[in-house]
């Protein structure tokens, strides 16, 4: 008892600091990948590369000034950054992350917690996650701040239900709402996405929309909201916020990856016949690989496409995701009741 | 008036002039996607473009021979000072960044200056420079030139206040700075006329 909750300690410690440097490194990336699609360089001065441009940024932003302002709520003031970072965080317990290590013969799951409502855990928490900003938003005594909030809001309940909805195809078929078993089911090459391409397609949507990343990024909206819900944020209180942003993509890529490119399978690694350990390590690097294919994609949308517009915005949500994902739920339960 | 616009149809110069129209977007162009991923193709090819940017300390841009940048009070052949405080450049400066007190030479002072007067301080503020090289074709003595040599940074406005000391070329032949270049042909002809021969 004592060695699984040392296990599950370390587990967890390590998941916790590999979102922390994956967030940390993205940022970098980010700027990278922003620098290459529009022909620069992006930041190459700090260290070779660039690689200690994380650190700089994270050194200044805890060197400036904590500047609140006198009529924000302080108590909801502090409260919201610590909110999205804490919930953003929370969401990588419930993802498998690879097959079971071996050591002394006992078998120990890369899993912080096997939950049988995995998938609900995993979007109940993603849902309070907008608290974070509204909190925010709200606590900066703001107009704009405000306004980004209320955004926020009503965009990530309208992208939550189309999200909800293609997960329950998925649900479906997979007949456990445990992410464990969801990734079983996913064995070899017998990935979610080729059943459900538009299930797939409807919650990469949603993703962009829940992780406020652009084009859906109208909560933080530059051009009409100065800085949306962080307007009135500045110090590491800022930085939580973005930092909190780039572990929502890497949690909803693995979340994607997970339930819909089979999670840590790859065709023949099974078959390689690898030790229980090896094994386990390659099969977390596959993961890996799908999350940062990803992180690629959602940075390769955010530098091609402009922002839309929050009437837009609603449409696409009401009148195109969902009506499309109800009519996928109807068309796999017809074709799941054809086959049985 | 309008009937003849009418009567005539524009006749376009370079045929690649469209005729706006409001027509309905079909179900393709309206759902997007085809749009969206014929923008991403674009924006993928980028990413292996050929980098724009100049990675400056080490890498630095070349100049035309004739870039305007920071000025420099020239000498003649014998190492005297040509400019004689006649204060033209300063009156044809457009920011007004030039400044100047004129003195007299003494005697014994012939092999520092070429001529009776010459400028004692010579200040030019190059944060009010715009360097349009009005200066330099309003000399008459071919005193100030503009060089390739782009002014340094600093910390403090008053810094950037140039004096003689910056200005005027080294007296060593070997260090002077050749700005033959940007002497047009008008120029070169125009001293060849032995009337203004003290200019050259």
């Amino acid at each position: 008892m004592t060695t699984y909750i040392i296990y599950k300690t370390l587990l967890a410690s390590f998941i916790l600091i590999l979102s922390l440097i994956v967030a940390m490194y993205s940022t970098l990336i980010e700027r990278k990948m922003a620098g290459w699609f529009q022909d620069r360089h992006g930041p190459n001065r700090a260290g070779p590369w660039g690689l200690l441009q994380p650190l700089a940024d994270g050194i200044k932003l805890f060197f400036k000034e904590e500047f609140m302002p006198n009529t924000a709520d302080k108590f909801l003031y502090i409260l919201g950054p610590s909110l999205t970072m804490f919930i953003a965080l929370l969401t990588s317990a419930a993802i498998p992350w690879g097959p079971d290590l071996v050591i002394n013969g006992q078998a120990y799951s890369l899993q912080v917690a096997d939950i049988n409502i995995g998938i609900l855990y995993i979007f109940a928490i993603v849902s309070i996650g907008v608290y974070g900003i509204i909190i925010g938003g709200w606590a900066s005594n703001n107009k704009y701040a405000l306004l980004g909030a209320v955004r926020a809001s009503s965009q990530m309940i309208s992208y939550e239900l189309a999200m909800s909805l293609s997960i329950i195809t998925i649900v479906m078929m997979t007949g456990s709402l445990s992410m464990r078993d969801i990734v079983a089911q996913q064995q070899g090459f017998n990935w979610n996405i080729w059943y459900q391409p538009v299930g797939f397609f409807i919650f990469l949507i949603c993703a962009f929309a829940e992780t406020n990343r652009a084009p859906f990024d109208l909560p933080e909206c530059e051009t009409e909201l100065v800085g949306g819900y962080h307007t009135e944020y500045s110090s590491m209180k800022l930085g939580f916020y973005l930092f909190a942003e780039y572990i929502n993509m890497f949690i909803s890529g693995a979340v994607m990856a997970t339930l819909f490119l089979g999670g840590y399978h790859f065709p023949g690694l099974d078959k390689l016949g690898l030790s229980p350990n090896v094994f386990a390590f390659v099969s977390f690097m596959v993961l890996f690989m799908k999350i940062t294919l990803f992180g690629f994609i959602y940075m390769w949308i955010r530098w091609t496409l402009p922002r839309f517009r929050y009437d837009q915005l609603m449409k696409l949500g009401w009148k195109s995701l969902i009506p499309l994902a109800i009519l996928n739920v109807v068309i796999t339960g017809v074709v799941i009741l054809l086959n049985q | 008036m309008s009937k003849t616009l009418k009567q005539e149809k524009m006749n376009s110069l370079t045929n690649r002039s469209k005729i706006v129209s409001n027509k309905q977007m079909n179900f393709w162009e309206r759902i997007y996607i085809p749009a969206i991923l014929k923008g991403l193709g674009i924006t993928f090819v980028h990413l292996f473009r050929e980098k724009v940017t100049f990675q400056y300390p080490e890498v630095k841009r070349e100049f035309s021979e004739i870039y305007r940048g920071q000025h420099v009070l020239k000498r003649d052949d014998q190492g005297r000072e040509r400019c004689t405080a006649c204060g033209l450049c300063a009156v044809a400066c457009p920011a007004e960044a030039i400044t100047m007190v004129a003195a007299e030479r003494k005697p014994g002072e012939e092999h520092l200056y070429r001529e009776e007067k010459y400028a004692a301080v010579y200040e030019i503020n190059m944060l009010r420079c715009i360097f349009c090289g009005l200066c330099e074709e309003a000399c008459p003595k071919e005193a100030i030139f503009l060089t390739s040599a782009t002014v340094a940074s600093e910390y403090t406005r008053d810094k950037f206040i140039y004096g003689k000391e910056l200005l005027t070329e080294p007296m060593d032949p070997a260090k002077r700075i050749d700005i033959s270049k940007r002497q047009t042909k008008e120029v070169l002809e125009f001293k060849k006329d032995l009337k203004h021969k003290h200019n050259r």
